[in-house]
């Protein structure tokens, strides 16, 4: 605003006479203000209320600054909190999240990149079937595909079990269904579609010519992914990572069904936390432990910045 | 379809089949072509098959009860519930989320300053998860110490907004949260689409002298059809989902009076094990999305052809 004034008194002098205090700028200037506050004000009440006692939540206004700054329901949250009868805090779903994110994010990457690049530049007959079937795949409601996929778990995790016993008798039970390893698979599935047509989209547009050149010299499939596609396609790859960080980190449905309590995502672990019925509520507590559990997701996003917008416009962009 | 091919190269015919061209790129989409064929299309028959069967708890000897499942489920009430509180919901956020969006995409179209911080700031609400959007509405919208509260502290005595314990308007208290994550990714969508539009066309209402906002409305949003339809079609998705706002913002109370189908189908199939319920009303969401998909690919598909 300080900058529009300045830029008001000089206009006159300029070659273009400019109005730009003009009343369509303030008005535009003033919603955007108003839209900006009414964005940002939960941002806020979560930092003000984590930073509060109980005694000033329940005295004072929800919106007003903490007079006193205490960090102590930042340190509850993370290591005392209860969910039922476990107290460790919201730090081990921190870390049950860290361990699905992890082989998440690289397993369905990997897999998906390939599959970009085979329907880029390989393209055999029924290729495009599959795609589509994929993409629209993307929109069929989870409901409708989570028991099955209950039951292949179970059943996988059964003939993996049998076929260990084959060489080893004493061979502890595999198991798929309420594992890490079960829930990363799901998220390889689901992440899939979009991650497909992202690396499909980004490969399509590399020029042909450099696909051909390196046919000509004799690379085969692996050797021109790994030698020519993967060192171009590093921007779309971190647009595909911040796509999966944030995804992962903020599902929640996958994480209720296919793990168990000990094994629960942050997510998971934060509304039980939150929406437990016993004891007296901490609103403090509560709000420390969903910012926590909004952090990773809010670093990722103020980092990257243009990135992000990249990542979930390639959904709405048509292949 | 690749285990038949190394079946035919074990053959050892001489004559390259054109099941074996390809070979590696077949090999590697492998999992690609799983997840189509198995859970996408299998999964879904799958459930579709056995919401005609009477199975209350798997394994079990599926008995065909044709369509009795779909009368238990529309004759009970918390499903009839649910589907008000998605009309309702759906309807409020598809309209609202639009209007808004588009609005603000018009107002950050008009070359401003600050255009990336603005953008930022309304789209960080959709790197959240919807459990933390739901916990924080619920906390601002508490009775007792939140914005009720304040507003009453404000001299305003007899303020009443109340959406976490008043069932009448619960639905519309999900619907302040899903509207603040959603809105800023409509904004994104919309002004991506309204770049797209050829800088001539705002020379020439500039020339003829036309206002801003009738060139938005009657020659901009026409343009701008395909990016309405998409946006459309993502949002609607989105909508019939949602699921984990509603687990963490009023655990479907109070009562059930904010009960969504997609927490009806769970809980029917993994807390009370009526898995007949549960198959039917998923097919249900699914028939919902095929509702709004189908005329989306016919025209998609349509205008490809014609071009």
């Amino acid at each position: 605003m300080v900058d529009a004034t300045v830029n008001a008194q000089s206009g006159p002098r300029g070659p273009k006479p400019k109005r730009v205090m003009s009343s369509t700028n303030i008005i535009i200037y003033g919603t955007l203000f108003v839209v900006c506050l009414y964005y940002l004000l939960p941002l806020y009440v979560m930092i003000v209320t984590s930073l509060k006692g109980m005694p000033e939540i329940r005295l004072g206004n929800i919106f007003g600054p903490p007079v006193e700054v205490t960090f102590e329901p930042w340190v509850k949250a993370w290591s005392e909190a209860c969910t039922g009868i476990n107290c460790e805090g919201l730090s081990r779903g921190f870390w049950n999240s860290v361990w699905i994110l992890v082989p998440s994010v690289i397993i369905s990457i990997a897999i998906a990149s390939v599959n970009g690049y085979a329907l880029a530049n390989w393209r055999f007959k029924g290729s495009e079937v599959f795609f589509t079937i994929l993409i629209f795949g993307a929109f069929i409601p989870y409901q409708v595909m989570i028991y099955p996929i209950v039951i292949i778990l179970r059943e996988s995790g059964e003939g993996i079990t049998w076929f260990l016993r084959l060489f080893n008798e004493d061979a502890s039970a595999f198991r798929l269904m309420g594992s890490l390893s079960g829930l990363v698979i799901v998220h390889t599935i689901f992440g899939m579609p979009i991650l497909t047509l992202l690396f499909r989209n980004y490969f399509t547009s590399v020029p042909e010519e450099l696909f051909k050149a390196a046919r000509v010299d004799g690379a085969g499939f692996w050797g021109i992914y790994f030698r020519i596609m993967l060192p171009m396609s590093l921007p779309i790859f971190v647009v595909a990572m911040i796509l999966q960080v944030t995804g992962i980190w903020n599902d929640f449905l996958f994480g209720v069904i296919y793990t168990k309590p000990e094994t629960y995502p942050m997510t998971v672990q934060l509304n039980n936390i939150v929406n437990s019925v016993q004891g007296v509520k901490e609103y403090n507590v509560n709000m420390a432990a969903t910012l926590l559990t909004g952090l990773v997701p809010l670093i990722i996003y103020f980092a990257s910045g243009k990135l992000f917008v990249r990542g979930i416009a390639a959904g709405a962009v048509k292949g | 379809m690749a285990v038949t091919d190394t079946g035919q190269t074990g053959a050892g015919a001489k004559k390259p089949s054109p099941l074996f061209k390809n070979l590696t790129a077949k090999i590697a989409a492998i999992p690609m072509i799983m997840t189509a064929l198995v859970v996408f299309i299998g999964c879904t028959l799958w459930t579709i098959y056995h919401s005609f069967t009477k199975s209350r708890l798997l394994p079990a000897p599926d008995r065909w009860v044709g369509l009795e499942n779909y009368e238990r489920l529309w004759s009970e009430n918390r499903w009839i519930v649910s589907i008000e509180n998605l009309a309702i919901y759906g309807a409020c956020s598809l309209i609202l989320s639009l209007v808004i969006g588009f609005i603000l995409a018009a107002l950050l179209d008009r070359k401003i300053r600050f255009e990336n911080t603005i953008r930022t700031i309304i789209l960080y609400p959709f790197a959240l998860s919807f459990v933390v959007t739901g916990l924080v509405w619920q906390w601002i919208l508490n009775p007792q110490l939140g914005l009720q509260n304040v507003v009453r502290g404000w001299g305003w005595e007899t303020f009443t907004f109340d959406p976490i314990n008043n069932a009448d308007i619960v639905i519309y208290g999900i619907l302040i949260a899903g509207i603040w994550q959603g809105s800023g990714f409509v904004m994104v969508l919309l002004l991506a689409g309204m770049r797209g539009i050829d800088e001539d066309v705002w020379k020439a209402s500039r020339v003829e002298g036309i206002p801003a906002w009738k060139t938005y409305i009657f020659i901009v949003i026409p343009m701008m059809r395909p990016v309405f339809v998409t946006a459309l079609v993502i949002i609607s998705a989105g909508i019939i989902k949602v699921y984990d706002l509603v687990v963490a913002q009023t655990s479907g109370g109070p009562g059930i009076a904010s009960e969504v189908p997609a927490k009806y189908v769970i809980e029917k199939m993994f807390t009370s094990q009526n898995l007949g319920l549960g198959f039917a009303a998923s097919t249900m969401m699914l028939l919902s999305v095929l509702v709004v998909l189908i005329p989306w690919a016919y025209l998609e598909f349509g205008g490809k052809k014609n071009g």
